[in-house]
C-alpha cells in the first residue's frame, strides 16, 4: 500500500476499471493530489480520464484498487455521502428549477449538527436542516462569486450556455465541498468565453482555497489553469509533472506530441551531450549512453532561421502559412521535415538554414515495442528485410490463402497471385529474435552495438553494416559488445503486413 | 387556384366522413326518439334520464371509477416499471422491455380470453370486482411504460447524477429529479389508460361479474336485447357528454402546449 502523505487529499491505489464488456478504462493507477492544488487530468477521448473522475465522485466504482480521502478509503461509498462536488459537461442543471432553486438544491438536502443548551445547562445536539435565511444568505454568496446576481427567479432553459455554466458551478461550490470536480466544463463554449472562464476559474480556485479536479482533452486550457497535469493515454499515465515540466521535459513522444506542438526526430545519442538527427551532430543538455537510439523534441519556435549556410543545417522552404501572431513554416532538410515558427517569413522555395540551441534539443529514450521494417518478397517467397533474408509464411498475407506447387499464392477466392517483389511491412517482436555466434545461420547478421540490463534480462541491439539496420532483441543471455553475430528470427514470428494491394 | 379548390375539398371530404356521425349523434341527443332517423321535437328528457334513470347512473359511476382507478394504478405501476427498466442493465431489462411490448400489439381477444382462463383456475366460475380492474391494468399499464420511456430516454443522464453529487438519497434523486422530468410522459400514459379503460369491451365483458355494468358492457347487451324499452336511446345523450369532455380536454391540453412553447 502506498504511503499515505500528510499534504495529500486524494490517493489512487492501483486504481482499476474494467467495464463489463471488458474494455479497460483505467489501468492501476497511482497518483497523489495535494490538499488546495488545482490538478488537470489530460488526454484524449477514452483515455480514462472521466473514468478516474467518476470513481472520485462515487459513480462508478472501481474495478480494483481504491481512492483514498484524507487516508480514508471511500471507494465503495455512494455518491451522496462524499465531500466531493461535481461541475458536469453538460451542466446537468435541473430543467423544472429555476436558478434559486438549481443552486439550493443541494443545501437543502443537508442536515447539519446544532447543539443547544436547555434550562439546566445542560448541552444537547439535534441535526436539523438549514434554515430558509441560511440557505439564502449561501446561495447569494455563491451566485454573486459567479457574477449572476438578480438571476435567481429566471428559468434555467432561458439562459446562455456560459450563464448555465455559472450557474452549475455555484450550485456546487455552494455545498462547500473539500474537492470540486470539474468534467469538460468548458467543452461547450465558444473559443473566447472559453478564455475568460479558464482565468475565472483559476481567479475563483484561488479565492476558495478547496482542490480542483479538472478533467480536459485541452492541452493549452491545461497548462494554462494548472498546478499540477497528469497526461493519460489508453488508461495509463505518461507524466505528472507542472505545466511547465510537461512542456519542456516530455517524458515520450506521445505526450511531446500531444502537448503543443513538436518536431520529433529520430536520432541516435553519441555520448559527451551530443546528439545526431536530420544529419547532423547537435549539442544538447542531455547526457545519454553511446549509440542509444533516442528520440528528438524540438518545439517549433525553438528553431531559428537563418541564411543559407549560416546555420547547422540547410535545407529549402516548402511550405508557410499565416498563423496570426507567427509564420508556420516547412523547411525540408533531406527526407525530414522540419516545422518552425517565425515571425519573419521566408517564402517558398527559398534555401534557409536553421539553429537549434542545445538547451531547446530534449531527448527521450526510445521505447522498443517491436522492430518494425521494410521488405519485399522474394521469388522464393522469403523475405528481405533488415540487410537479411528469412523464411516466412506468405500465406498470412491473405486469409485462407494456400500456396501451391510452383510457389503461387493462391486467394481464398481462388485468384492466383505473384507475390515477387512486393513490398511488405516486418514486424518482428523483441523476444522472438534469437542470437547465434553462427553466422550461417541467422537470416541476418551485424556488430552487437548496445547491451542494456533491464532488470531480469538484457536488451541487446545487432546492428547490420550495410545499412545499419538495428535488430533489438530480449534475451536472458549476456553477449560482449561489438561481437559479431547473426540473428535467427522462427518463420511464424515474422508478422508480415502488405503496404498496398497487390495488382492481379 | 383549381388545384387549391380540390386539396381543400379532398381535406373537407375527409373531415365530413369522420364528423359527420358524431354532429348527427349529437343532434339526435336533443330528441326523445327510440329510433334513430325520427325527429320528434327538441327535447332534453335524454340528459335527464341521464341523471334519474335507476338503470344508467350506476353504470356510469362504474364505468368512471373503474378507469379512475385503474389508470392510477397503472400510472404507478408502468412508470416504477419505465425507470426499473431504464436503470436496469444487461440482457434481463431487454428481454422484460421487449416482452411488455408484446401486449400492446397482442389482439385485445386473446389478452381477454387468458385472463378469463387464469380467472377461472383461481376463482372458479365467479367473478368480482377485483377481476376487472386486474383486467383493465392488464390492458393499460404497458400504455405507460411506453409513454414514460422516451422521456428517461430523452433525460439528460447526469441529471440523476447530479441530485446524488448534491447529497441527495437514490430515492430523494428520484421524487426530486427524476419524476419531475417525466411528468408529462407520466400525464399522458394516464389519460390514455383512462380512454383505454372508459371504452373498453372485451375485456371487461371477459372479466365483469354477472351483476356489474359499464357503459360499452350495458350498451352492448341493450343492443342485444332491443325493443322500444331499452335504454339505448339516452346512451345518444352519454355519448355526446362523453364526446364534449373528449374535445375540451384536446382543447386544454392544445393551449397548454402552445403556451409552453411561447415560454
Amino acid at each position: 500500500m502506498a504511503e499515505v502523505k500528510r499534504d495529500d487529499i486524494i490517493n489512487l491505489v492501483d486504481l482499476r476499471k474494467e467495464f463489463d464488456d471488458g474494455f479497460v478504462a483505467v489501468d492501476n493507477i497511482n497518483l497523489y493530489v495535494r490538499r488546495g492544488e488545482f490538478i488537470t487530468f489530460l488526454g484524449p477521448s477514452g483515455c480514462g480520464k472521466t473514468t478516474t473522475l467518476r470513481m472520485i465522485a462515487g459513480f462508478e466504482r472501481p474495478s480494483s484498487g481504491k481512492v483514498l480521502l484524507n487516508g480514508e478509503d471511500i471507494s465503495m461509498l455512494p455518491p451522496h455521502k462524499r465531500p466531493v462536488n461535481t461541475v458536469f459537461q453538460r451542466y446537468a442543471l435541473f430543467p423544472h428549477l429555476n436558478v434559486k432553486e438549481n443552486v439550493a438544491f443541494g443545501l437543502k438536502l443537508r442536515k447539519v449538527e446544532v447543539t443547544y443548551e436547555d434550562e439546566n445547562g445542560d448541552r444537547f445536539k439535534r441535526i436539523e436542516k438549514l434554515t430558509r435565511e441560511e440557505i439564502d444568505a449561501k446561495v447569494e454568496k455563491a451566485l454573486k462569486m459567479v457574477d449572476l446576481e438578480g438571476f435567481e427567479s429566471r428559468s434555467v432553459s432561458t439562459l446562455s450556455g456560459g450563464q448555465q455554466q455559472r450557474v452549475a458551478i455555484a450550485r456546487a461550490i455552494v455545498n462547500e465541498p473539500e474537492i470540486l470536480l470539474l468534467d469538460e466544463p468548458l467543452g461547450a463554449l465558444d473559443l473566447k468565453m472559453r478564455k475568460d472562464m479558464q482565468l475565472e476559474l483559476k481567479e475563483m480556485h484561488k479565492k476558495l482555497g478547496i482542490t480542483f479536479i479538472y478533467v480536459t482533452h485541452d492541452q493549452e486550457e491545461a497548462l494554462t489553469m494548472s498546478d499540477t497535469v497528469v497526461v493519460m493515454k489508453d488508461g495509463v499515465i505518461q507524466q505528472i509533472g507542472t505545466p511547465t515540466d510537461i512542456y519542456n521535459e516530455p517524458k515520450n513522444t506521445f505526450v511531446a506530441d500531444f502537448i503543443g506542438e513538436s518536431n520529433i526526430f529520430s536520432g541516435t545519442a553519441l555520448g559527451g551531450k551530443k546528439v545526431r538527427f536530420i544529419g547532423n551532430i547537435f549539442d544538447c543538455v542531455d547526457d545519454f549512453d553511446k549509440n542509444e537510439k533516442v528520440d528528438v523534441v524540438v518545439r517549433p519556435e525553438d528553431v531559428y532561421l537563418v541564411d543559407e549556410g549560416l546555420g547547422q543545417v540547410n535545407g529549402k522552404i516548402i511550405s508557410s502559412i499565416f498563423k496570426g501572431i507567427h509564420y508556420e513554416m516547412v523547411l525540408k532538410v533531406g527526407k525530414t521535415e522540419v516545422v518552425i515558427q517565425d515571425t519573419k517569413e521566408r517564402k517558398v522555395g527559398e534555401k534557409a538554414s536553421i539553429i537549434i540551441r542545445p538547451e531547446d534539443i530534449h531527448l527521450m529514450h526510445k521505447e522498443f515495442s517491436s522492430n518494425k521494417y521494410e521488405g519485399y518478397i522474394t521469388k522464393k517467397n522469403t523475405v528481405c528485410f533488415g540487410d537479411g533474408e528469412f523464411d516466412c509464411d506468405v500465406t498470412t498475407l491473405y486469409p485462407n490463402s494456400i500456396l501451391d506447387e510452383e510457389g503461387y499464392l493462391i486467394t481464398e477466392n481462388g485468384e492466383k497471385i505473384d507475390l515477387t517483389d512486393v513490398d511488405v511491412e516486418v514486424e518482428v517482436g523483441l523476444k522472438d529474435i534469437e542470437i547465434s555466434d553462427n553466422l550461417e545461420e541467422g537470416g541476418a547478421s551485424g556488430q552487437i552495438v548496445s547491451i542494456i540490463y533491464k532488470g531480469d534480462h538484457y536488451q541487446i541491439i545487432v546492428r547490420t553494416e550495410e545499412n545499419e539496420e538495428d535488430f533489438v532483441c530480449d534475451t536472458e543471455y549476456t553477449w560482449n559488445e561489438n561481437d559479431i553475430v547473426s540473428v535467427i528470427i522462427k518463420p511464424e514470428d515474422i508478422k508480415l503486413k502488405l503496404k498496398e494491394e497487390v495488382k492481379r | 387556384m383549381i388545384k387549391k379548390f380540390f386539396s381543400r375539398g379532398y381535406i373537407f371530404l375527409v373531415l365530413a366522413f369522420i364528423y359527420a356521425p358524431i354532429f348527427l349523434l349529437v343532434i339526435y341527443s336533443f330528441t326523445d326518439s327510440t329510433v334513430v332517423g325520427v325527429w320528434s321535437g327538441f327535447s332534453l328528457d335524454l340528459y335527464k334520464r341521464l341523471l334519474t334513470d335507476g338503470e344508467i347512473t350506476p353504470v356510469i359511476i362504474n364505468t368512471l371509477v373503474l378507469a379512475l382507478l385503474a389508470s392510477v394504478l397503472s400510472t404507478i405501476l408502468g412508470t416504477l416499471g419505465a425507470i426499473g427498466l431504464h436503470y436496469s442493465r444487461g440482457g434481463f431489462g431487454k428481454v422484460v422491455k421487449g416482452a411488455s411490448r408484446v401486449s400492446i400489439i397482442n389482439a385485445e381477444i386473446v389478452t381477454a380470453i387468458s385472463l378469463a382462463l387464469i380467472f377461472s383456475l383461481i376463482l372458479g366460475t365467479s367473478r368480482s370486482y377485483f377481476s376487472v380492474l386486474i383486467g383493465h391494468m392488464v390492458l393499460c399499464t404497458p400504455f405507460v411504460v411506453l409513454s414514460v420511456t422516451p422521456k428517461l430516454e430523452q433525460m439528460d443522464s447526469s441529471l440523476y447524477e447530479a441530485a446524488l453529487d448534491l447529497g441527495a438519497t437514490p430515492r430523494k434523486a428520484l421524487f426530486k429529479v427524476v419524476l419531475p422530468e417525466i411528468l408529462p410522459g407520466i400525464f399522458s400514459g394516464f389519460l390514455l389508460s383512462i380512454t383505454l379503460s372508459l371504452d373498453d369491451y372485451v375485456v371487461t365483458a371477459f372479466t365483469k361479474p354477472a351483476t356489474f355494468e359499464t357503459i360499452s358492457t350495458k350498451v352492448y347487451n341493450s343492443l342485444a336485447k332491443g325493443g322500444a324499452n331499452s335504454s339505448l336511446p339516452v346512451f345518444r345523450a352519454l355519448t355526446t357528454v362523453i364526446f364534449v369532455v373528449a374535445i375540451i380536454v384536446v382543447i386544454i391540453m392544445n393551449i397548454k402546449r402552445k403556451k409552453k412553447k411561447e415560454k
